[in-house]
């Protein structure tokens, strides 16, 4: 048989309905993998595999007990399918570290809300992976855990700030995975690993119990193995939550309906801009070939002119910080968290519990924050950052007058060496160039695979959508998914 | 107008006691100069025209979420105390704060 764990969710799934294999064997599968793999890629933070196999038994002996099971039903359940999730996600009973010493022995008292629609379904977490502190990065070298290495090659990053969920999807060591995504952290991992990854509009999915990093910017998404598996957990987490108000109420939508092979007469914008200097000429000229695959299948592409990358990472800077700084303000070392050993009064316990458990790119963001927001610059740059932002979602505004879709990299370049940019914090943000005015506007893009450079590294292609047209932009990945085949042809060597 | 701002060190001591955080003596010059690089870049915004536009907050259109004010008791304090770096009778223990 296949190897299980090289399986998507879609085809787990089908194997599990048809009763060829049980929840035990995929659980068991995807052990031996991480037995196998782990000690290379560093994935993961914490490993919940006795309680999964635990969890993979009950189901399967509950399903051989049920015969009574409504056909329907079936087909809706994803019980006894595992997952990896990012560990920035609250989970009841099981540590919640966001890879910082800060919060190394958290163990959160509830589920985040897109946890619990996890466990509804009977879905299985295999356990937390790795981060950029408090998803503050590009690479997950800022984690203070360890740095999780690219599957495709093992000297370089696997993105971030969700490098671990990346990292595990590409690995084989879970079928699918949650992400969150501030400024690309789902997209620019996903780009780096070779696999599937989208960020919803915001508003689309609850961030209750995710840890806040930019409130106004933070959202969950899936990062998976392809895009039927991309809309199936779009469809799972997606909905409004009473705990999250800025969460959107809106009809229910199956997101697997809309992917159909047919793109014809699909209007697709290409932002020149977005293909100037600095983007390596490997990843142009692949993004160059989808676009020709474009026009091949039907689509109607057009360059256009979205001129707003470079002020648009400038407000963004401008904006997380300055949210980061405020949120981060809860980490005092009284109800949670690190506490340091080392006060005589309160203002020294929260002063250093706070200069000990952060790292370095977490207080450089908070002293950022703290500096825009602070009296006398306030005017000069957070208020000019949020009509940065006003500007900035007018002009995708205008573009989705024109088209349905606009096609741009995710990355200037493809997965870069460990270690190679972590002493320049500046060149590590104009990693984030393509990907974080989408989060500025609020609207949703997914990141798909579209070839590799000389180097056998997977290049990214990202497909924006109007606010809530999920549909249009899966769909439209969808249709070049089933045209250039990328998983059959490429997959990831763990080079040395 | 160009407002590019140098930061000094004392200015960097003075955000970072806001921020309550220590910077130790090897570290000043580090992110001093980060700063002053990122503030730099940050400087674009600035080039903008944005006269006349407002301020974006956020992007959900959604505005002023109302609930019901419910009480709803949560009852499971041993797992709250549980992340507590210190306690006492169930309770949360931090320094005298009153001389």
């Amino acid at each position: 048989m296949e190897d299980i764990t090289r399986l998507t969710v879609h085809e787990l799934k089908e194997k599990l309905d048809k009763k060829e294999i049980t929840s035990e064997d995929i659980v068991k599968a995807y052990k031996n993998r991480i037995e196998d793999k782990e000690k290379d890629v560093k994935a993961f933070i914490t490993l919940t595999l006795e309680e999964a196999l635990e969890k993979a038994k009950k189901i399967d002996s509950s399903n051989q007990n049920n015969c009574t099971t409504n056909e329907n039903e079936l087909k809706k359940s994803f019980a006894g399918i595992p997952i990896g999730i990012k560990d920035n996600l609250c989970t009841k009973g099981v540590k919640t570290t966001c890879a910082s010493k800060m919060l190394e022995n958290f163990i959160a008292p509830y589920d985040a809300t897109v946890v619990e629609k996890l466990n509804k379904e009977q879905i299985i977490n295999l356990g937390k992976l790795n981060m950029d502190e408090f998803a503050m990065g590009s690479s997950t070298e800022n984690s203070a855990m360890n740095v999780t290495c690219n599957p495709w090659n093992l000297n370089k990053v696997p993105g971030g700030s969700s490098g671990g969920s990346a990292a595990a999807v590409a690995a084989d060591l879970v079928p699918w995975a949650l992400g969150s995504d501030t400024g690309g952290s789902i997209r620019e991992p996903a780009s780096f690993c070779g696999i599937v990854g989208l960020k919803p509009t915001y508003g689309l999915v609850s961030r209750y119990g995710l840890v806040a990093f930019a409130s106004s910017l933070d959202q969950v998404g899936p990062i998976t193995k392809d895009v039927t598996d991309c809309a199936t957990l779009l469809n799972i987490i997606a909905g409004h939550d009473e705990k999250d108000s800025t969460s959107y109420n809106r009809e229910k939508v199956d997101y697997t309906l809309a992917l159909k092979k047919d793109i014809k007469g699909l209007k697709i914008g290409v932002p020149k801009e977005f293909f100037g200097e600095g983007i390596n000429t490997d990843v142009k000229a692949k993004l160059e070939d989808a676009i020709e695959k474009y026009k091949e299948m039907g689509a109607i592409v057009e360059t256009c002119s979205l001129d707003i990358a470079e002020y648009a990472l400038a407000a963004y800077y401008i904006i997380a910080c300055a949210e980061a700084s405020s949120n981060l303000g809860r980490f005092d070392g009284i109800r949670y968290g690190y506490r340091t050993k080392n006060y005589t009064n309160l203002r020294e316990l929260f002063k250093n519990s706070r200069s000990e458990g952060f790292g370095p790119e977490v207080k450089r963001r908070i002293i950022l924050g703290t500096y825009v927001l602070s009296s006398g610059y306030y005017d000069a740059y957070y208020k000019k950052a949020q009509q940065v932002r006003t500007l900035v979602k007018q002009e995708f505004e205008k573009q989705f007058e024109k088209y349905d879709v606009l096609l741009t990299p995710v990355a200037p370049t493809t997965a870069f060496n460990i270690g190679s940019k972590s002493k320049n914090p500046l060149e590590m943000y104009l990693a984030d160039i393509c990907t974080v005015s989408i989060n500025i506007a609020g609207v949703p893009a997914i990141s798909i695979p579209c070839g590799v450079d000389r180097e056998g590294m997977p290049v990214g292609m990202q497909l924006i959508g109007n606010r809530f047209s999920e549909e249009k932009i899966l769909n439209a990945a969808y249709a070049f998914e089933q045209e250039i085949k990328f998983r059959e042809k490429y997959k990831p060597e763990f080079k040395k | 107008m160009n407002f590019t701002m140098k930061v000094s060190k004392e200015e960097l001591l003075h955000i970072a006691n806001l921020a309550d955080l220590n910077l130790k003596e090897d570290e000043i010059d580090n992110y001093l100069s980060n700063l002053q690089d990122i503030l730099n870049f940050a400087e674009v915004v600035n080039k903008v025209p944005t006269e006349g536009l407002g301020e974006t907050i956020g992007t959900n259109p959604n505005y002023n979420v109302f609930r019901k004010d419910e009480v709803i008791p949560f009852d499971d304090n041993e797992a709250l105390l549980k992340n507590a770096p210190e306690k006492e009778r169930g309770m949360f223990k931090i320094p005298k704060v009153i001389q």
